[in-house]
This record gives structure tokens, C-alpha cells and sequence, in this order.
């Protein structure tokens, strides 16, 4: 039993350490080493923001920092695929990493939380922002994180199943590209939906951020949702995230074929 | 004592040729072991089956009795590698970097750090630990990789290709740095600088378009080469078969004889007074390699009639 016990306690420490490798090598000592990485980080995700409310006069203040909210988490996903491709593909670390006791799980687990390291200074205003701009219940706020959590899990497993198919930097930044424009120009994230005019408006339906920012601006009060619209748009985040995950999962392979 | 077995390795890749074809050899896993073969022989696809990065498409092999194919995890803690192109990561610090992969091996922070410094003053570059990579010369950022290898105290070393690219002082540091490792572990070596696994191999495997051409102790490729002697020929010429000898044409388009002494002696007066520009010398791992991976020479590309 103790014998169990510790070998557990030795486990766990271990893949404590595999987790933290992850996380210091892409967040914590880009940040240390070179600091204007932690402003160009703290940034990113205003430059929206800031447009929308100045031309909204701050009456879509709430909706655009609930987008940010969004968008940083969807960013993520976008970020880690070229964080996977760049440590693969231009340093062959990933290799280095597969000829070793860790295993794809804990590499990707630290991988991603390392995203969350990376955008934490952002966030963190965000959510002072949030706290201040955004009038919300308790309940209210645990959906919006609710909602960064489903979307984090989305753009994380599309960020790792689209590294998988880059082989070098340039097919990466493609990537990039694509889903950056179809996650975060098509769909109103950081605006109500009814500002896109009708025939584009289903162009927006395509994207898993247009269903998530209805839910995070239904809970600004800026903006009215049927309680059917709403369910609707929880079960697709839902469905999608899951359905990208189990797709990640079963994509990954740690050895190559 | 452990073996390295390779039994009938097949690797293909989807719509190409074989990168290896029915691969067999068992060597025991000590010393330094080269496999030496040019751009595309199929050696790095043979490190990285061994290393567990990739799977054979079929044959198994194993390592000090642990399968490589059925039982990878198993294997991962003996075996570190420093892939071919492998880089360090350049905003990280040497130290950084080293504790960072020790991390992955789950080493806890304060012995992965511990660990790094003495790599590091293995291999000669505690002075650097604190500097930014980009700021390194090849050579220290080469050797930064194959101390991240060794402190993480795996026995079996992988290094594909390590001395590709440094100037001949760096190359020579680091194979002073690898004849000092192989005391104590296996380290399982690709080059095509033939010269680096005559100096620093115990044996030595030569692979051609995915195949096993030879194995063994450099005396044993001089004496699967035959002839102790082999003369390049240097000028363009119209080439003659050695009465005791093979005529080979090298890669580099030069030919060359592999022969006798005694038939070497002869072969050089005569070119000597033809004013032929040669080069003689015992047989190399230079000549045996390109013995071993000769091209086979057309009729019209020698005079049939005459013999030297």
C-alpha cells in the first residue's frame, strides 16, 4: 500500500515536472528572456477592443471585452499550432522529446497550458475589465468562463491537429491564417450579430466563436437571445469542442508512421 | 553484455521507395558504433526507428533485450537522441535548455539543474549556460544538444549527424567529448565524414539506398575490400583493368584501383611515366567505402584491349 502510494507520489511528481517543461520553454522563459515579448502579449488582444468601443462611444465596451475574453482563448489554439510546428519542425525538440519517458498526453497538456501562461497578462486585465464593464450575475460570469473554457478546449485541439499536418514554418503560418480569418474576422465577437448585414450574417454561423460570443453578450444584457437560441448555441460549442478533441486524440500519434 | 539486434528492418514510405530494405545486424551495445552512408542512405530513418520516433513498416529490433517496437516506453528511459538539423532553442540559455528536457524526462527542477552543470563542465561549456543560444557558435550549441543527451544519464546515445557543419577544431572538441562518453555509454553514431568514424568508432556499419552494405571493425571492411592498396586517378584519362585488382569508379566520378602491393608499386611507375596525376595510399575507410558502394563501370568507360 505504501509502496503504492509513493510510486503514485513519484508519478505524479514527474509528470508535475513533464507539464512544467512545457510551460517554461513556451511561455516562462520567452517572457523572462526577452520582455517585450510580455508586452507585445498584453497588447494582442486590445487592439479590437479599443476600435469598437471608441467607435461605438464605450456602449459596446462589455460586448468587445466579453470578445476579447473569446478571442484570447481561440488565439491560443492558433498559437499553439505554431508553437508545436516551430519546436517540431525547426528545432526537431519534439523528437528530442518522443526518444524520452514523456508522453504525448503530458506534453500536450503542458503545451496548451502553456498558451495560458503566455496570454495570463492579458487576461488578467481582461478580467478586471470584465469586473468592471460587464454587470453580471455570479452565475453569469461562471458562464462566461464556462465558455472560454469550451472554446479553449476547441482551439486547442484544432491548434494540435492542425500541427500535425505542417512539416515546416510556411505551411504553418497558412494554417494560421485560414483559421484566424474563419475564428475571428467572420464571426461578431466583439459586436452584436445583427451589425453584419443578412446575407453574410449565416456566413458567420460557420464559425464556433459566433454561437460563444452569443452567449457571453446575452449575459452583457446588450443584447436579447431566445432562451431556444441560447441552448442551441451551448450544445454546438459543446458538440464541436468535443467532436475537435476526439478527433485530436485519435489524429495524435507520437510515433510517426 | 547487451546487444543492439536489428532483425529485418523494412521501412517504406507511402508512394516511394524503400528508405530501408530488410535491415539485419547485432552488435554489441558499447563503445561507438557509425553507420556511414551518403545523404539519403537511409540512416537517419534507422536512428529514428531505433530512437522510437518512427515506426518500421515491418522486422523488429531491440536493445539490451527491450523491444524497440513493441515496447517503446520501456526503452525511452535508456535512450536519449540529438536528431539530425536538431537546434537549440533560441531564446532559451544554455541552462535553460538542459533543464528543460530533464524536466520532460521528469527529473525534479533542483536535479535536472544539478545535472546540467555537470554535463555542462563535461562538455566544456559551463562558461555559456547563461547565454542566449543565438549568441553560441555552432560548435558550443551542437555540444549544448549532446549535453542535454548526457545529463539526462541515459546510457544509450543517439547522434545523428553531429558534427554536421562545424569547422575541423570544433569536429575534433567534440570527438574528444565523444571518446571520453563512450566509456560510459553506447553511442549509436551517423556521419558521412568517413575519417570521423575511422578515428572514433568501434565499428562501423556502411549503408547504400536503404541497404546494409557492410558491418564491422574497420580491419574487418579492409579485409571484406580485398586489396590492401588503391590508387586514385586524379587526370582524365582512358582507364585500364589492374591485372590483380578492381577498377572502381567513385563517386566523385574518379576511378580507382583497389589492388596489391606489389601490383601498386607496378601500376604507379607506369603512371608516374605516363605524367597521370594519382594519388596512392593503403586502403582508407575513404576507399573501402567507396569500394563497397562502387557504381558498376561501363564497357566503353575503359580500354577493354590493354590492362595496366
Amino acid at each position: 500500500m505504501n509502496m503504492t502510494k509513493k510510486r503514485n507520489g513519484s508519478e505524479a511528481k514527474s509528470m508535475f515536472s513533464q507539464m512544467s517543461a512545457s510551460i517554461l520553454v513556451n511561455a516562462v522563459y520567452a517572457m523572462i528572456n526577452y520582455p517585450i515579448v510580455l508586452i507585445s502579449t498584453l497588447l494582442a488582444p486590445f487592439s479590437f477592443l479599443i476600435v469598437i468601443t471608441f467607435v461605438s462611444h464605450g456602449t459596446l465596451a462589455p460586448i468587445a471585452i466579453g470578445g476579447a475574453l473569446i478571442m484570447s482563448m481561440i488565439s491560443s489554439g492558433t498559437s499553439l499550432q505554431g508553437d508545436l510546428s516551430h519546436l517540431k519542425n525547426d528545432f526537431k525538440l519534439q523528437d528530442m522529446v518522443v526518444s524520452s519517458p514523456t508522453s504525448s498526453r503530458m506534453y500536450l497538456i503542458g503545451m496548451a497550458l502553456s498558451e495560458i501562461v503566455y496570454s495570463a497578462p492579458a487576461l488578467l486585465v481582461l478580467a478586471i475589465l470584465a469586473g468592471i464593464y460587464i454587470s453580471a450575475s455570479a452565475i453569469g460570469y461562471a458562464e462566461i468562463i464556462l465558455v472560454m473554457a469550451i472554446m479553449f478546449i476547441f482551439s486547442i485541439s484544432l491548434g494540435f491537429l492542425l500541427s500535425t499536418f505542417t512539416t515546416d514554418v510556411i505551411q504553418s503560418w497558412a494554417f494560421t491564417g485560414i483559421v484566424s480569418t474563419i475564428l475571428s474576422a467572420l464571426p461578431p465577437v466583439y459586436y452584436p450579430i445583427t451589425y453584419i448585414p443578412l446575407p453574410f450574417r449565416y456566413f458567420a454561423y460557420l464559425s464556433p466563436a459566433t454561437y460563444a460570443a452569443e452567449i457571453v453578450q446575452s449575459i452583457t444584457g446588450l443584447v436579447q437571445f431566445s432562451s431556444q437560441t441560447l441552448a442551441i448555441d451551448w450544445v454546438v460549442i459543446i458538440a464541436v469542442a468535443v467532436a475537435m478533441a476526439i478527433l485530436a486524440i485519435k489524429k495524435s500519434r507520437w510515433r510517426e508512421i | 553484455m547487451g546487444m543492439l539486434v536489428v532483425d529485418n528492418i523494412t521501412k517504406k514510405y507511402e508512394g516511394e521507395k524503400y528508405a530501408l530494405h530488410q535491415i539485419s545486424f547485432s552488435i554489441p551495445s558499447e563503445g561507438i558504433f557509425a553507420l556511414i552512408g551518403r545523404n539519403g542512405a537511409g540512416k537517419t530513418t534507422l536512428v529514428r526507428i531505433l530512437a522510437t520516433q518512427l515506426e518500421a513498416t515491418s522486422g523488429r529490433a531491440s536493445i539490451d533485450g527491450i523491444d524497440v517496437t513493441s515496447d517503446p516506453e520501456k526503452l525511452r528511459s535508456e535512450i536519449a537522441c540529438v536528431p539530425q538539423e536538431a537546434r537549440t532553442v533560441g531564446w532559451l540559455t544554455p541552462r535553460q535548455f538542459i533543464v528543460s528536457y530533464l524536466l520532460w524526462r521528469g527529473f525534479r527542477y533542483a536535479e535536472a539543474k544539478r545535472r546540467a552543470d555537470e554535463a555542462a563542465r563535461t562538455l566544456g561549456i559551463h562558461r555559456y549556460m547563461d547565454s542566449t543560444s543565438r549568441k553560441l557558435s555552432g560548435g558550443t550549441r551542437r555540444k549544448v544538444l549532446v549535453a542535454a543527451a548526457v545529463a539526462s544519464g541515459a546510457r544509450i546515445l543517439f547522434l545523428d549527424e553531429p558534427t554536421t557543419g562545424l569547422d575541423p577544431i570544433s569536429r575534433g572538441d567534440l570527438w574528444r567529448t565523444l571518446m571520453y562518453l563512450k566509456k560510459k555509454h553506447f553511442i549509436f553514431l551517423t556521419t558521412h565524414y568517413l575519417e570521423e568514424a575511422e578515428k572514433l568508432a568501434d565499428k562501423i556499419g556502411i549503408l547504400e539506398n536503404g541497404k546494409l552494405m557492410a558491418l564491422g571493425t574497420l580491419q574487418d571492411l579492409r579485409d571484406k575490400a580485398k586489396f590492401p592498396y588503391s590508387i586514385k586517378i586524379l587526370s582524365k584519362m582512358t582507364v585500364k583493368k589492374p591485372k590483380d585488382g578492381v577498377l572502381v569508379k567513385g563517386i566523385d566520378g574518379n576511378y580507382q584501383i583497389a589492388t596489391t602491393e606489389k601490383e601498386a608499386y607496378r601500376i604507379s611507375t607506369r603512371l608516374i611515366m605516363d605524367g597521370v596525376r594519382f594519388s596512392m595510399n593503403p586502403m582508407n575507410l575513404d576507399d573501402i567505402f567507396y569500394y563497397i558502394v562502387r557504381k558498376p563501370i561501363e564497357e566503353d568507360e575503359y580500354d577493354q584491349e590493354e590492362k595496366w
